[in-house]
Order: structure tokens, then C-alpha cells, then sequence
């Protein structure tokens, strides 16, 4: 990891998660948490001392767990369905489907340690298809969040919002992107820097590589426009628009397979909306299982260092008008 | 209501539902007419709700699970007032709110979308969880085929169940011996259920699960044993109240042609209390 990022001002998201989660809890009765063995990973030991009983650990069994959050959500609680994100979407994905999607119910589902977080943990533990899989049901907005701040902004907004969600959360460290004031608004990109010869739109952990990669060009003469994409799904179709209208080249970057995730949805509007196209590079997973090593040591693998995202700019910039 | 009345109008919810899967072409009529009599019982003796308020907080709760038996519960709403009678006459047409599976969002009165097998108890359980943490006393029905209880998502849910002492949950399994291609005996045999449901911590009875009496007499809410969440086994026949249908695995979901449909319907008439 060639990032200029000190370890000191490193994050792990789900601390702000769970704070959050334990002030909303505090003040609302009906929010409950369930777990599938998962108090550890999920962090939620404080949120079941505070309120034992509203947290249901239905053990190993994540079938039983999104059910279980639908019928809390029938009955009039707001649950957080908390497990590592490849077992809460893979296994899980009919019930994420039919009792969550197509009964709209209202269950937010968390997926901790998404993405390449469980790195050395091999292929299993990764959970690179979650935006693909999400992003094709109906009714469940998909969200993945960049920082501490973001993280905690969501997790408020997901307590308010009327319907099922996904939220994508990781475990690997991230640096502040936001000021303490921000506001989450779903289907809405935030600029976190300004530029005119190229956008970088990311998501998650990557959205800081991104502004690191920005760094990078702009010493090279080259000003990218870096935009946080955290929703996926519904996807701010006029911020992609107006990003290739301006900067004419859009690079995007997910710790996703390429197949399916933020790139694709980000392609789909490309194609779809905008009167000229651009040239795009979608950064990801390039649909592989990945090989052993950390989630940083393989996000710089397939090239989403920061100089190597900014190598891909470099390439695509040959290919613009 | 007396067991007489609910006798009668279990007859007409068969009747009805019999004329719409000939009309429409499809339908799971085999299930539908196993299942009729504990439906009838449920909505029009056992449990409380409001056709006029179908989301009242304290409602109890219905959760078809084996949903591809949806017409028995639409005739059923039908016959409470939750939908219009002369709407099952759309079942299955282009925009109906009745599709082959129920569909909580359109028709007024289903608790959650199913269909695909499997999905009902795990759903049911978060249901009388939320009933216990709100310290309320609405209870949480949930019926299954006996082929479905092959899903392993039920047994996480029985687990959780009991784990959880869940003793306003009942769990019914129609139990007809008869899955969509052969019987279970000789497909992958379930029976006998009610020590599997005991060995997990279940409070569990059998009973004929198309006698009136036995329906109304287990599910009455004195029957609840404490701490425990129950099971009623219910023996059931796949197509019961037509000869030819009853216990046949040919008729799972297969359309009677006019013939047998006369027949049939002659049948259910005849054998009108």
C-alpha cells in the first residue's frame, strides 16, 4: 500500500456503526439487532449489554436470521440484520428476496467485513458479488459508506427510513472523508473533490484510494473530479451525467467483482442517459477468487493502489476525445 | 361460531375454491382442499382480526408457508371480507392482485410473501418475537406442508423457536403424505414428525386434521404450554372431499377437466353439512 495515510488516522467503520447504533437504540425502543453468532465480528456486545433482550442471536443459521428480521419488522420493530456480508447475502439471498424485497419489509440488513476485508481468509469470506446480487432486487436500496462519518450518517438514516436496505460495511481501516456534520441522502453522490480532466467514482474503502490516486494526477497536470458514490442502488443518475459531460472520462472503483457492482450500475447510466458516451474503466475484482493475501495487499493486486488507479487514468485519458 | 357453521363454510371455501382452479386453468388443488378446514377454523374461530383494519397492531397472525396454496387462503379472505367474493374470480388473470403465491403488499390480510418453500416458520418466529418484546399477547400462526418441512430453513427456525420459548407460536404441518412429485414416504420421509418436533423442544400434537372439533380443540389458546412454542401435526388428505382427488398424488396440481370437475362439485355438495 503505497497511500501517504498514516495508521494513526485509520477507522474501523464498524465502531461508528455500532456507537450509532447503541444512541438510536437508546432512544427508540423498537430497534432491535440480530446476529447470527456474529456479537463478536458485528461489535455488538455493547448493544446487548445495554439491551439484552433486544438482541436475537439465532446462532449459526442465516436463513432463520433474515426471516426472523422480517417477522420482528411485522410486528413492529426495526431490526439491523448483522452478519459477515457473504454469508448474510449468499446464504441468505432468497429470503433477502422474498421476505425482505418482495414483501417490503422493513429490515436493515448489515453486512459486516463486505468486500475483500476476511482477505487471508480465502475466496469464501469474500464477499465481492453483494452489489450484483442487491442491486438486482427491487425495493432494497444498496449503500456503502466511506468513512466513520458516513457510516454513522447512514445507520441514522436507515433507522428513519420506512423499507428494507443493505448496508455494506468494512472492517479494514479508512481515514476521515467527511466533516462530523454530514448528512446521509440516499441516491445522492457527494463531490469530495473537484476536477475537470476525469471522475473517479468510488465506494467504501476504495473512496479514499481514490482521493489519494487524485493526488497523485494532480501532480502529474491531470484534475480528477472524485465522486463517493455511496448508493448504488437507486444510483445518482445526474451526478454520472453531469460527470460526463464535464470531465469527459470516468474511471470507477469498488472492492466488487467487475460484474454487477458500482461500475456496471455506473456504465448502465452512461449508456442509458448520456447523449455522447465517454471512455470508462471499471476497477474491481476481475472476476477472479482472489489469491491469498490481505484486503489492502489485494485491492493493490488488481490495481486499485492509488498509483495504480491513477495509471488506469492515465490510459484511459489516451483513449478521450 | 359452532363447529357446524365452520363445517359449512369450509364446504363452500372448497367449492369456490375447486370452480376457480377449473376456471382459471391452474392451482394447486390437491393442498387447497387439504388445508381448507384448518384455515376456516383459524380465521373464523381461533384467531383475531379485523377484515376492516387487516394491519391492527395486535392482530394475531396467519403465515401461509406453503403459499402455493394461495386460492384456499383468498377464498378464505374472501369469505371474512378482508377481499371482495367475486374477486377470486380474476385468481390468476393479467394484473389480479391474486397471483399463484399470496403477496402481502396487494391483498389485504397475507402477513408476508411466500412461495418459495421454507420461508414461513423463520418469519413467524421474528413475528411472536416482536410479540413477546412489545409484552403483547397477539398470537403467531404458521402452516406448512408436510414435503416442505424437507427445507432446512425450517429446522433453523424450530431451533430459534424453542431457544426462545416461544409458546405464542403455533406451528401447523399439513400433513397430507403426498409432495408435488410422490410421497414422502418414498422420497425422503419425514415421518413420523411429531418426536422430531418433541426431540427439539416443541410441545407437539397430532390430530385428524379435517375434524372440526379436534381443529377448534387444539388450537384454543388454553392449550398453550408455557415456555413451550407448539406443533400440531395435522393428518390431513391431499385432495380431501373429492374421491378421486383424495390421497393422490396425480393431483397436486393438476386441472380437473368438466367432467371431473362435475363430478367433483356434486361430490362437495353432497357432502354439504
Amino acid at each position: 500500500m503505497n497511500a501517504p495515510v498514516e495508521p494513526a488516522k485509520m477507522h474501523d467503520c464498524r465502531d461508528a456503526f455500532v456507537a450509532t447504533l447503541e444512541q438510536l437504540g437508546a432512544a427508540n425502543a423498537d430497534i432491535v439487532a440480530v446476529c447470527n453468532d456474529s456479537v463478536g465480528s458485528s461489535k455488538l456486545a455493547g448493544f446487548r449489554d445495554k439491551f439484552p433482550e433486544r438482541l436475537i442471536n439465532v446462532g449459526i443459521a442465516e436463513q432463520n436470521m433474515v426471516g426472523v428480521g422480517a417477522g420482528l419488522a411485522n410486528g413492529g420493530k426495526i431490526p439491523f440484520v448483522c452478519a459477515a456480508a457473504p454469508f448474510l447475502t449468499g446464504r441468505a439471498l432468497e429470503q433477502i428476496k422474498a421476505d425482505v424485497a418482495y414483501s417490503e419489509t422493513n429490515v436493515k440488513l448489515v453486512g459486516i467485513s463486505s468486500g475483500l476485508a476476511y482477505g487471508e481468509l480465502g475466496a469464501t469470506h469474500h464477499s465481492i458479488e453483494d452489489f450484483a446480487w442487491i442491486r438486482a432486487l427491487p425495493n432494497v436500496p444498496v449503500i456503502a459508506p466511506a468513512d466513520r462519518i458516513e457510516t454513522a450518517a447512514v445507520i441514522e438514516w436507515a433507522a428513519g427510513f420506512e423499507g428494507g436496505c443493505f448496508l455494506r460495511l468494512s472492517r479494514v481501516g479508512v481515514p476521515d472523508l467527511f466533516a462530523e456534520n454530514h448528512r446521509f441522502e440516499l441516491g445522492r453522490a457527494n463531490v469530495l473533490r473537484k476536477g475537470s480532466d476525469v471522475t473517479l467514482i468510488a465506494n467504501g474503502t476504495l473512496s479514499y484510494r481514490a482521493m489519494t490516486a487524485a493526488d497523485l494526477l494532480d501532480a502529474k497536470g491531470i484534475s480528477a473530479r472524485v465522486l463517493n458514490m455511496a448508493t448504488v442502488r437507486p444510483i445518482d443518475t445526474e451526478a454520472i451525467v453531469s460527470a460526463a459531460a464535464e470531465t469527459g472520462a470516468i474511471v470507477t472503483c469498488e472492492e466488487h467483482t467487475v460484474f454487477g457492482g458500482l461500475g456496471s450500475a455506473v456504465a448502465e447510466v452512461v449508456v442509458d442517459e448520456c447523449p455522447v458516451p465517454v471512455p470508462m474503466k471499471r476497477l474491481g475484482v476481475p472476476g477472479v477468487f482472489a489469491p491469498t493475501g490481505s484486503a489492502n495487499f489485494l485491492l493493490d493486486e488488481f490495481g486499485m493502489s492509488p498509483q495504480g488507479i491513477a495509471d488506469s487514468v492515465t490510459d484511459l485519458l489516451k483513449r478521450k476525445r | 361460531m359452532n363447529t357446524h357453521d365452520l363445517r359449512v363454510i369450509a364446504n363452500r371455501v372448497r367449492r369456490r375454491d375447486l370452480q376457480a382452479v377449473f376456471e382459471a386453468g391452474a392451482g394447486h388443488i390437491g393442498g387447497e382442499l387439504s388445508v381448507t378446514d384448518l384455515l376456516t377454523a383459524l380465521y373464523f374461530k381461533i384467531m383475531s382480526v379485523d377484515p376492516a383494519n387487516p394491519r391492527a397492531p395486535e392482530r394475531d397472525r396467519l403465515v401461509l408457508s406453503k403459499g402455493h396454496t394461495a386460492l384456499a387462503l383468498y377464498v378464505v379472505l374472501a369469505e371474512k371480507g378482508f377481499i371482495p367474493k367475486d374477486e377470486i374470480a380474476t385468481f390468476l388473470k393479467p394484473h389480479s392482485r391474486l397471483n399463484g403465491h399470496p403477496n402481502r403488499t396487494k391483498v389485504p390480510g397475507v402477513e408476508t410473501n411466500t412461495g418459495p418453500l421454507g420461508h414461513g416458520l423463520p418469519v413467524g418466529v421474528g413475528m411472536a418475537t416482536a410479540a413477546k418484546l412489545n409484552r403483547a399477547n397477539w398470537r403467531t400462526f404458521v402452516i406448512t406442508g408436510d414435503g416442505e418441512m424437507q427445507e432446512g430453513s425450517n429446522w433453523e427456525a424450530i431451533m430459534s423457536a424453542a431457544q426462545l420459548k416461544l409458546d405464542n407460536l403455533t406451528l401447523i404441518i399439513d400433513h397430507n403424505r403426498l409432495q408435488q412429485g410422490a410421497r414422502l414416504a418414498d422420497t425422503n420421509d419425514l415421518a413420523p414428525l411429531a418426536p422430531k418436533l418433541a426431540a427439539f423442544g416443541w410441545d407437539v400434537q397430532e390430530i385428524d386434521g379435517h375434524n372440526m372439533d379436534q381443529i377448534c380443540a387444539v388450537l384454543d389458546a388454553g392449550q398453550i404450554v408455557t415456555g413451550k412454542p407448539k406443533c400440531i401435526v395435522a393428518h390431513t388428505n391431499k385432495g380431501h372431499g373429492v374421491s378421486f382427488m383424495s390421497d393422490n398424488v396425480a393431483w397436486h396440481h393438476k386441472v380437473p377437466n368438466e367432467e371431473q370437475y362435475n363430478q367433483a362439485m356434486t361430490e362437495l355438495k353432497e357432502a354439504a353439512p
